[in-house]
Formats: structure tokens, C-alpha cells, sequence
């Protein structure tokens, strides 16, 4: 879709944006000489969590909150809970602790196949430019055949089933309570658990080695991840254990600059101290930053407090992995990235978080299992501690698989919410994500090139190896994700005109 | 539909969190089968089609368009007007488009009170200046446009007719894939007014399996407070929970694991608003024989509003009301 702006630009429009969750557009603006001269990535909705948690009582948001997204709200359950945990001062039981991260690994795995499969994995395995009407789930289960559809059913299927276990409903499980979880786990349960971590470490495994004959098979896709318009040297946040190791549940916040340096590492419940929003009249979405590093504009470089916070970035502040198949994997990526298996030197290729997700995958994985067969996963009475303080205030994160979240809550002294505060996965990645598909454009985008819907797509896929999750974002305002690019030229002409592919009636 | 072209099915997402796109795709090895008998012809969380595709389309085109999520801005409403346009059948699917769903309770606050709170006035906000998200914005290089911000969440049907309603947040996956089949196998027809699928007219205490021991509620607790006695009623052991006045279909499945229902597939029987029908329920099981007492027991529940309104502060006997 391309117009003619009042300022004599080309707009080419992409909206809405697909194959991720939550609605987006892209306008991208071409100057006379058919060059990019700007691109916007938009977020067109705000749905006002913040406000709304106000004068519920806070054992209601770990059941609230996880509708500011149905694709992760175990992440959103997670955080909320833990916030609940420190709104009441309790110390929880091993247990409880134990159960909290064994259901988030099991959801983690999940959730990067979902990412993996579903929405970013059909630019690779279709192909970036193939017909858009097959470039989904459905042309992936034609292309790789049922054997393999089967394998990806069914770690969601089991995925889900998990959910159900802890949670009782497979989407929006509601057990995670201020001081532990609802209920314990019966030695039954946690037999089919055994079972079902079994299965996803050897999914995660099999996933690593589809994206080794996928992707690193082909010559022409390591191009693109390597040299294509795909990188941004930018600092680094994700949630380390005491030993500087990933963990999705529990740790500190370590940020590392594009060298890798660590520029601080700090509990979550300092993070104001460390992060502020930006915000700015065009989208809905705030642009937070480092304040050591100050606000620059949506610039990369040590000089900008812009970071990302994504599977790459958790693997660029982690020193290793906490389980040994993650931890092969982990020195694979970082020796073909950066030719340096230690992982001391940051990655930085875009595309590349779509590895890095993968490894993940199998660190979820290798830990749910562990934890599964600790004799006290299934204690009867550690599973929950009752509140003995009178409730104040509370900060809980984890990391979304998209991001590093922060749920804050302030409440009176009946544990009504007076105040609480957010800051979501995607959001974190906002500014590099608009960098990101500003750099593809400009990249991509040149006088006499076709503006074709091939070429377009390769513009989305800037945004989709974040994963992002807009449903998340604009938790604050009702956001649109879906996504538009348009491009105008400084004379008011159309220079070109981005097309999808003709309708798709045979999408199946 | 005929016997010769396949369906052409829509999922869309508006005012929504992405729980009702994950609750299609739970439907699983099933998944095959509805693709093997429709067409996907838009979808943004899945697949590649744009609204200039949907605009291209013919009046009527799309077969089964399940909406979800609320209506909360321009662009929403203008895709509600779109797809019910291109759609012979309109369904509203889950509590957000059904009844406004969980962000209708920001129907509570004013628009400059959501706005304040996620852009000024925020602790992590560093807007000096006080900068708020504009309909339009004059950048160096052309017009920038986001949709209107409306005042109040809206229903689906507050905008366009309704087929169908498939209830839930979200809707169980195997309640989906009955109505899917029952609707490709044409047992229903295209037309309909606001009819409930996927659900039944009996309550979630009627697929619950706690006990009822007939016993009268003395006092309430909040779920973080005690813990439960297992296998017994939570509304009996005094923690609130809206089973009694709200639709079943879900299988019961929060008391499953000891946590109290929340309505999410919304009123049961007859009853339009589900909050009254709860205190109405609620009514003959308090152990007050007083009025006074009575009042002095509902007193205990806090925040009534946005408990026994969790998913239906949208609906319309509520209106005026915010």
C-alpha cells in the first residue's frame, strides 16, 4: 500500500503486521531519490493494566494480569506472583519454589516452539520471499511433512496438558499465589511431568537440529543472518543466577554493553534506579532505556542507553548455561557467531535470537527435568506458605521469553493495589525493534528496486526473531499489531508500491 | 458453502491478548482437520494476510470470522464494520468480545486516568515534558496516524450484529472444535442472533466435583488467607466464587486446583447481569438470618465490583453505570 504524504514522501505501509502476537503497523517514508528517509513502527493500542489493577486486591493480579497476554501468561502469572510474595513479605518454601520454575521451564519450551514453528520459523523453512499464502504453520506441516507436524502438536499438546496440571486451565493457569501455589503435586502428576520434560529435551534437540540443516545448512540464509541489514551492537539485559548463568524464573538483572563488559548487575527490585520509558506522541508503546547510559534516540552503540533483552541478549549476559546439553549448544552458537566458544564477545546479528532461542529451548528443558526428579517436588506441605505481615510492596520478575518483566505493586495495608507499574518483555525491545526494521528497510529499500511483498516480509522478519508480543506491550494502551509498511517520495509521488501476494484462497 | 469450495475461515484479534489465537491452535491434531475442510483467509497472528487482502475480498466471502477481543479504538471498530461486511457468519468469540472481558475493567477509570498512569504519572515514565500518544503526529517526513482512543471498552455487538457467542477467557479448546464441526457440518446456520455455542445453559457448580455439604457461609476469606479443606465447596469454606452464577462449559477447571471461579464464561441460565444473579445466589447461602447481618457478611468481600464483574463489565445492563 503506498500514498503521498503532505510533506511530498513516499509512504509504504505494512498493516498489519503478521505472524506475531498483537497488532503493529510500519510506515516506511522514501525521499526523491527513492531512498528510505524515515520508517515508524507503530503501536496502535493501549488497554491501561496500570490503572485498572488499581483497588483490586493484589492476590487478584496473578489472575488478572496474565490477560495482558494469552500466549505467555504463565510469565505474567510468574511475576505477578512473586511480586504478591515481597507485597507480603514471605519467604517461600523450597517447594513452592521448586514448582513455580518447574512450570515455567515446561512453558518456556512451549512457548519458543510456538515462536520457533509457527511464526518465525515459516521465512526459513518457506522461504523469506515465497507465497505468502503458504508462509505459515500450514505450508511448514505440507513442507516438513506429518511426522514432524506430529512432533510440534504434540509438544504444545503436552505443553499445555503440563499447564493444566499446575494450573488447571491449559491457557491462563490461575495457580501461583501470594506465598507458593495452590496446590501440591502428586506423585502421579509428576510421573506424567517426568515424562512429558523427557519429551521436550529431546524436542528441543531435535529443533536445534532442524535449524542446523534449515537454516545453517544454507548458504544463502547464514548470509542473511551474517551480512544481511540485520545488526545492531546494542547492551545486553537478562536475569543471571549466582553464577552468572540463565535463569528464566529467579536471579538478578545483568546488563552487559556491546562488548560484553558487565555495566551493572542489580536485584529486580532496584529497577528504577536502572531503567526509565520514554514516550513519544506517534505509538502508544513506551521506549524504555539505561539511565547510566542516558536517552540518545533510537541509536545503537555504547553511547546509547537503547538494550535489548531477548534469548540473544540472556545468552550474551550469561557466563554459561546451567545444564550441560545448553551449554554444548551455547558454545556452538557463540563459536560460529563470534568465533569465540567462551561467549565473552557479544552477538549482535538479529536473525541470530532465532538460534538463540533454540538453545534456550533445550536449557528450559534440561532444567524442567531436573527439577521434576527432585524427590521434594512432590512434598505435600511445602508447597505454600500463608502471609503473616501486613502487605506494602512488592516487585517480581522474570524473564518472558520475549523479555525481561517487572511487575510492581503498591497497596494499603489490606493488600488493596494503590499503584502498580509495568514494564513488559516486548516493551524493553521497543527502540531496537524500531531500529531494527528501519535498518532493514534502508537496507533493502533502493532507488529502482522492486518494492516487492517479498521484499517486505524480509522487513517484518527485522521485527519477528523478536518475538514480540504486542498484546504484552500495550498492556497500558489497547495496541494494534498487525502490521503496515508505506513509503512516500519527497516529490508526492508513489515510488513504489509494496504489495502482498494476491489473495491466498488456498491458504489451508 | 458448497460441496465444491472449501470454507474460508477468519480469526481476528482486536481489543484482545492473543489467549483466543492460542485457544484455536489448541484444538491441535484437529487442526488439520480444519484446515483440511477450510481455508484460512486471514489471520495476522498466523499468517500473512493484510486488511488491504480482507478489503479485496467480496460482501460474504468469509464463510466463519471468529472475533475476538473487545472494541476500544477506531481501528477496532473499523475492523468490526470490515469483517462483518466480508463475513456471512459473525462470531464473538471469548469474554472480551462477548462482554468486554478483563480490560473492560477499565471501564472503571476515565481515558485520562489509563493515560496518566502508563505516560505521566509512572515511576519508571521520564516525560518532563508530558508527552501523550496523539492521533496524529506531523513528523520531518509525513503524517504519522494511530487509531482514536475510545472511552469505554465495547462489545463486539455494541458495533455490528452478531451471530454467534462463544464464551470463555479463553474458550476451552475442545468446546472450539465441537462448535467448528458442528458449524462446517452445517448443524448451524449462517445466520443466527447472538447465540451462545460451546457452552451450556447449566452453572459451573453443576461440573464442579467439590462437595456441597448444605452448609451456610459465616464469614469470607480471601484465597491467599487459608488454606482450602480439599474436596469441599470454596463458596461454603467462605472463599468467593462465582461458579453458582456463571455458565458452564469450561469443566470446572480453576476448582480443580483449589482457586475460586471467576466467571469468565459469564452469566448462567437466564440472567443477563452476572454480578446481580451472584448476590442473588449468594442470598440464601449466608448464615445470617438478620438483613443486617446479611449486609455485615457481603461487607467482608472486597472489591465486589471487579470480582463479581471480572469479564462482563462491558455488558450491556451495566452501561451508565462506570
Amino acid at each position: 500500500m503506498s500514498t503521498t504524504t503532505s510533506s511530498g514522501t513516499r509512504r509504504i505501509s505494512i498493516d498489519p503486521v503478521t505472524r506475531l502476537e498483537g497488532h503493529g503497523k510500519i510506515d516506511i517514508f522514501l525521499d526523491a531519490d527513492g531512498e528510505v528517509a524515515d520508517c515508524f513502527f507503530q503501536v496502535p493500542e493501549l488497554r491501561g493494566f496500570e490503572r485498572f489493577c488499581e483497588g483490586r486486591p493484589v492476590e487478584e493480579l496473578p489472575r488478572i494480569t496474565p490477560r495482558i497476554c494469552g500466549v505467555c501468561p504463565e510469565a505474567h502469572l510468574m511475576a505477578s506472583a512473586k511480586a504478591c510474595d515481597e507485597v507480603y513479605g514471605i519467604e517461600l518454601p523450597p517447594t513452592a519454589r521448586m514448582l513455580r520454575e518447574l512450570q515455567y521451564c515446561l512453558f518456556y519450551v512451549t512457548d519458543h516452539a510456538t515462536h520457533f514453528y509457527a511464526l518465525g520459523g515459516p521465512d526459513f523453512v518457506m522461504g523469506p520471499e515465497s507465497d505468502p499464502a503458504t508462509r505459515n504453520l500450514i505450508g511448514v506441516i505440507g513442507k516438513v511433512g506429518l511426522e514432524i507436524a506430529g512432533k510440534v502438536i504434540r509438544c504444545r499438546q503436552w505443553g499445555h496438558e503440563a499447564a493444566a496440571i499446575f494450573g488447571g486451565r491449559p491457557v491462563n493457569p490461575v495457580n501461583a499465589i501470594p506465598g507458593g501455589m495452590s496446590k501440591p503435586l502428586s506423585a502421579e502428576e509428576r510421573n506424567r511431568l517426568d515424562e512429558i520434560a523427557c519429551y521436550m529435551v529431546e524436542f528441543a534437540e531435535f529443533t536445534l537440529e532442524l535449524f542446523r540443516s534449515v537454516v545453517l545448512g544454507n548458504q544463502q540464509y547464514v548470509d542473511l543472518i551474517l551480512n544481511g541489514p540485520y545488526r545492531h551492537a546494542t547492551y545486553s539485559m537478562g536475569l543471571v543466577d549466582a553464577k552468572n548463568r540463565s535463569n528464566y524464573y529467579d536471579g538478578e538483572v545483568r546488563v552487559v554493553d556491546p562488548d560484553g563488559r558487565e555495566l551493572v548487575k542489580y536485584p529486580p527490585r532496584d529497577y528504577l534506579q536502572h531503567v526509565a520509558e520514554r514516550v513519544e506522541p506517534w505509538t502508544y508503546l513506551k521506549f524504555p532505556y539505561l539511565k547510566a547510559v542516558g536517552w540518545k534516540g533510537l541509536v545503537d552503540g555504547k553511547e546509547s542507553g537503547v538494550y535489548r533483552a531477548t534469548p540473544q541478549s540472556r545468552l550474551n549476559v550469561a557466563d554459561a548455561m546451567s545444564t550441560p546439553k545448553a551449554q554444548a549448544a551455547y558454545e556452538q552458537y557463540f563459536e560460529t557467531l563470534t568465533g569465540d566458544r567462551s561467549g565473552k564477545r557479544p552477538v549482535h546479528h538479529t536473525l541470530a535470537i532465532h538460534w538463540a532461542r533454540v538453545v534456550e529451548m533445550i536449557n528450559a528443558a534440561e532444567r524442567a527435568l531436573e527439577l521434576v526428579r527432585d524427590p521434594e517436588i512432590t512434598n505435600q506441605e511445602k508447597y505454600r506458605a500463608l502471609p503473616t505481615r501486613t502487605p506494602s510492596e512488592g516487585v517480581g520478575c522474570v524473564e518472558a521469553p520475549r523479555g525481561t518483566l517487572t511487575h510492581h505493586y503498591i497497596t494499603d495495608e489490606n493488600g488493596i493495589v494503590r499503584r502498580a507499574n509495568l514494564i513488559v518483555g516486548t516493551t524493553n525491545n521497543h527502540a531496537a525493534i524500531s531500529m531494527s526494521i528501519k535498518q532493514a528497510a534502508q537496507g533493502l529499500i533502493h532507488r529502482g528496486v522492486e518494492v516487492s511483498e517479498g521484499l517486505l516480509n524480509k522487513i517484518e522478519m527485522a521485527f519477528r526473531a523478536y518475538d514480540p508480543c504486542y498484546g504484552c506491550a500495550t498492556h497500558s494502551l489497547p495496541g494494534q499489531m498487525p502490521m503496515t509498511v508505506r513509503v512516500r517520495a519527497a516529490d508526492g509521488t508513489v515510488l513504489a508500491e509494496g504489495r502482498r501476494a494476491a489473495r491466498g484462497s488456498d491458504n489451508g | 458453502m458448497n460441496a465444491v469450495s472449501k470454507a474460508k475461515v477468519a480469526m481476528y484479534w482486536a481489543g484482545s491478548c492473543g489467549g483466543c489465537d492460542i485457544s484455536l491452535l489448541e484444538i491441535g491434531p484437529h487442526l488439520l482437520e480444519l484446515v483440511a475442510a477450510a481455508d484460512v483467509v486471514f489471520w495476522p497472528c498466523a499468517a500473512d494476510f493484510k486488511y488491504h487482502h480482507v478489503a479485496s475480498y467480496p460482501d460474504g466471502y468469509i464463510d466463519l470470522c471468529l472475533f475476538n477481543g473487545s472494541v476500544r479504538n477506531s481501528e477496532q471498530e473499523r475492523m468490526a464494520r470490515l469483517l462483518r461486511q466480508k463475513s456471512k457468519t459473525l462470531v464473538a468469540y471469548g469474554a472480551c468480545a462477548i462482554s468486554g472481558g478483563i480490560p473492560a475493567l477499565a471501564n472503571l477509570a476515565t481515558p485520562e486516568e489509563l493515560f496518566a498512569r502508563s505516560y505521566t504519572d509512572c515511576p519508571s515514565v521520564d516525560n518532563p515534558g508530558g508527552v501523550l500518544p496523539r492521533t496524529e503526529t506531523e513528523s520531518l517526513v509525513g503524517e504519522l496516524e494511530i487509531p482514536h482512543f475510545y472511552p469505554q471498552v465495547l462489545r463486539l455487538s455494541d458495533i455490528v450484529e452478531v451471530d454467534y457467542l462463544i464464551p470463555g477467557c479463553p474458550p476451552q479448546a475442545t468446546r472450539v472444535w465441537e462448535v467448528c464441526q458442528a458449524f462446517l457440518g452445517g448443524a448451524l446456520p449462517a445466520r443466527a442472533h447472538e447465540q451462545l455455542a460451546g457452552c451450556t445453559d447449566k452453572s459451573v457448580c453443576d461440573e464442579c466435583t467439590l462437595e456441597k455439604r448444605l452448609v451456610k457461609i459465616s464469614g469470607f476469606r480471601r484465597h491467599h488467607e487459608a488454606i482450602p479443606e480439599p474436596g469441599w465447596c470454596l463458596l461454603e469454606q467462605g472463599f468467593v466464587c462465582l461458579g453458582a452464577a456463571t455458565r458452564s462449559g469450561c469443566g470446572a477447571l480453576c476448582t480443580k486446583v483449589n482457586m475460586p471461579c471467576r466467571g469468565c464464561y459469564g452469566p448462567s441460565g437466564e440472567a443477563r447481569d452476572q454480578g446481580a444473579a451472584f448476590i442473588g445466589a449468594l442470598g440464601s447461602l449466608l448464615n445470617a438470618e438478620l438483613e443486617a447481618r446479611a449486609g455485615e457478611l457481603i461487607d467482608q468481600i472486597v472489591d465486589p465490583a471487579g470480582t463479581f464483574y471480572r469479564f462482563t463489565m462491558s455488558d450491556g445492563d451495566l452501561k451508565g453505570h462506570r
